[in-house]
């Protein structure tokens, strides 16, 4: 009964849903390449995804994660096209890096000076923008001027799957841990659940915020090497508007927007709900003018089954209470 | 160290007077650009310089604001004017804001013309296209039928349903379909000029149709993301990837094998033509008034239409044998 009611367990439903109405339409999608094609395609997504939802646990919000991305993939190629020798792990290590000190400026504003987190990412979002067209005057960098290894790394196949699936995979793992095993994992919830509550245990909250952005961050600027070094194009405008992608990834994995409720596994079911949706919808021969409305409403749907489950299971402990009185 | 500098000084405004004398008889045209150090404008500007040694009596003055801006474009038009130059070719930042600048020129005799981008109809003699609507869906189609002399299926992956330009260029295609028997456009696919999803969609186009021959994209992103996503699928020499772009992003598809050829308008050739109808307007042996024709050297010559503008030629075809001349120009 529990797992029946439980977020993943209607998600997966959902996704196997999908995917049997996709098939129906064209069998080839779900043939194990294509698949493993499809996941790869929605990596970045889950990996921000991720990051998205420790942020939105702490009762925060990080619009700035597809900006940091641009900004930060800008970065590593314009260091591949200075330095051609400086190796990828160094690279990514940069990425990381530079991801994490721009989500630290978005904890530190809101940390530190108090402002809201819609304000303070709003902002740095497009001031990241900014910079990307401050260091390259709006020009690109294309395919032909990043060396061979830059490109190939996240393309890289191991055991049947490219190097950026694995990184979604390890990235799950590593979050996983990180929730459910260190007091760090355990303080996002307590944050976002009952901050007042939570400053009483001797967290403190601000703190706690701040490296939830951090880890937004860092995993934005990783993503953002991937996805430069994957489309082999980086310019200002790459992944524009993908924060709401990402934020609607983890309302459809029932994060609550309002902090305090989150899964790993749900946020990554989000995420892969809709990188199937985005995928099929090409191939299942839907007018592009009724795409959009599909993706709107596919997220709909989610957020109602996710305030309708938060509101019976409420109503459930209140039964109890009064029965037990 | 003040003496050296003025003695300095002295000499440059010396050398500049006898300079000027000395070319006195030739015709002055001014090349204003949106800004200085865009390659694309230093292209234009080798066009210019070319059709001057071929005209022979004519100096080229390459100008232009730092940034793109209309107030930038208004003060060196100004100083153009204060020089007393023969023509003005412009490329202008605003369509309206360079208009009384530009009338101002035209009262003081000056020649004006706009090429690339317009301006208003009033503040100029008349306005050079690159292309055109009609030539441009021609040559999309033709790029992509030419590799496919036994027919074969091609899908178009444009901008956004609601982009103007590529809409228009896709009717215009439609429209010329039947002098290609045996192509066959079978969808018509939006990546919203967004990297990932024109690359979603090419790699869409590729499952939906295992038998495509070709996809045309008339978009500089979607034209890059559907090489990228040839390439990954492994299905070089089998789609080729065609359609508007430019040789600096797309040298890589090219090399790569997953474009065989694409367009875009010369630049070189723009600034050719814009100097040499300059010059022929100037010099008076053409009038610029709907339906004329004025000679534009190697280039043929460009027929106004109502509104005095006109088109300069088919987009230019860039290929493995001349991708190198341009990638690093624009």
């Amino acid at each position: 009964m529990t797992l029946l009611k439980s977020r993943e367990a209607i998600l997966v439903g959902a996704i196997l849903l999908l995917l049997a109405l996709v098939a129906s339409r064209f069998p080839g999608f779900v043939t194990p390449s294509n698949l493993v094609a499809v996941f790869t395609d929605t990596a970045p997504l889950i990996i921000l995804a991720l990051g998205q939802m420790v942020v939105i646990l702490t009762r925060s919000i990080d619009l700035s994660v597809a900006a940091n991305l641009a900004l930060t993939g800008m970065v590593c190629a314009l260091i591949n096209v200075s330095f051609p020798g400086v190796p990828v792990p160094v690279l990514v290590a940069l990425a990381l890096g530079l991801g994490a000190l721009m989500g630290a400026i978005n904890g530190f504003l809101v940390w530190k000076l108090t402002i809201p987190p819609i304000v303070v990412t709003l902002g740095t979002m497009t001031i990241f923008r900014g910079v990307i067209f401050l260091l390259t005057n709006g020009s690109w960098v294309n395919s032909h001027q990043m060396s061979a290894a830059f490109k190939a790394f996240p393309r890289e196949n191991i055991l049947g799957l490219p190097v950026l699936g694995w990184i979604a995979v390890i990235v799950t793992l590593i979050l996983g841990l990180v929730m459910s095993r260190t007091t760090l994992g355990r303080a996002f919830f307590a944050v976002g659940g009952n901050p007042h509550a939570a400053v009483y245990t001797g967290i403190n909250v601000g703190r706690t915020q701040f490296l939830a952005f951090v880890i937004s961050g860092m995993l934005a600027g990783l993503t953002g090497y991937l996805w430069v070094a994957r489309y082999a194009v980086a310019y200002v405008d790459i992944a524009g508007g993908f924060e709401l992608d990402v934020v609607a990834a983890c309302v459809i994995g029932g994060v609550s927007i309002a902090g305090g409720i989150a899964t790993v596994g749900g946020a990554v079911l989000g995420a892969l709900f809709l990188g199937i949706i985005k995928n099929a919808l090409p191939v299942i021969d839907v007018s592009p003018f009724w795409q959009l409305a599909i993706s709107g409403a596919a997220i709909i749907i989610a957020v109602t089954f996710n305030s309708r489950a938060g509101r019976s299971k409420g109503r459930v402990i209140l039964k109890s209470a009064e029965h037990a009185q | 160290m003040k003496k050296l500098t003025k003695l300095l000084t002295t000499a440059a405004i010396a050398t500049g007077l006898f300079a000027g004398a000395a070319s006195a008889e030739d015709m002055r045209i001014a090349l204003v650009v949106k800004a200085l150090g865009i390659g694309f404008f230093e292209a234009a500007a080798k066009g210019a310089e070319e059709a001057a040694s071929e005209l022979g009596d004519v100096e080229i003055i390459y100008t232009g604001p730092t940034d793109t801006t209309a107030e930038g474009q208004i003060e060196v038009i100004n100083s153009l004017i204060a020089q007393n130059v023969d023509a003005i070719a412009v490329s202008a930042n605003d369509t309206d804001a360079l208009v009384p600048t530009l009338k101002k020129a035209m009262q003081r005799g000056i020649t004006v013309i706009s090429w690339d981008s317009g301006v208003a109809e009033e503040g100029r003699q008349m306005h050079l296209n690159p292309s055109s609507n009609p030539l441009i869906g021609n040559m999309i189609i033709k790029l992509a039928a030419d590799e496919l002399p036994e027919g074969g299926q091609v899908a178009v992956l444009s901008a956004t349903t609601t982009s103007t330009n590529q809409n228009i260029w896709i009717d215009e295609m439609n429209k010329v379909m039947s002098n290609y028997p045996g192509v066959e456009v079978v969808a018509t696919v939006y990546g919203d000029d967004l990297a990932d999803k024109s690359y979603r969609e090419a790699t869409g186009l590729m499952q939906s149709y295992p038998d495509l021959d070709a996809i045309i994209a008339p978009t500089s992103v979607g034209i890059v993301a559907a090489a990228q996503a040839v390439v990954d699928a492994g299905k070089v020499g089998q789609v080729n990837v065609t359609g508007l772009g430019l040789p600096s992003e797309m040298a890589g598809a090219i090399e790569s094998g997953a474009s065989k050829s694409f367009a875009i308008w010369n630049p070189i050739d723009l600034g050719y033509s814009a100097t040499m109808i300059a010059y022929h307007l100037s010099k008076g042996d053409a009038v610029a008034e709907p339906g004329a024709s004025i000679p534009m050297g190697r280039m043929g010559e460009v027929t106004l239409d109502e509104t005095n503008s006109g088109a300069m030629a088919d987009p230019f075809v860039y290929d493995a044998s001349n991708i190198a001349d341009f990638k690093d120009i624009f």
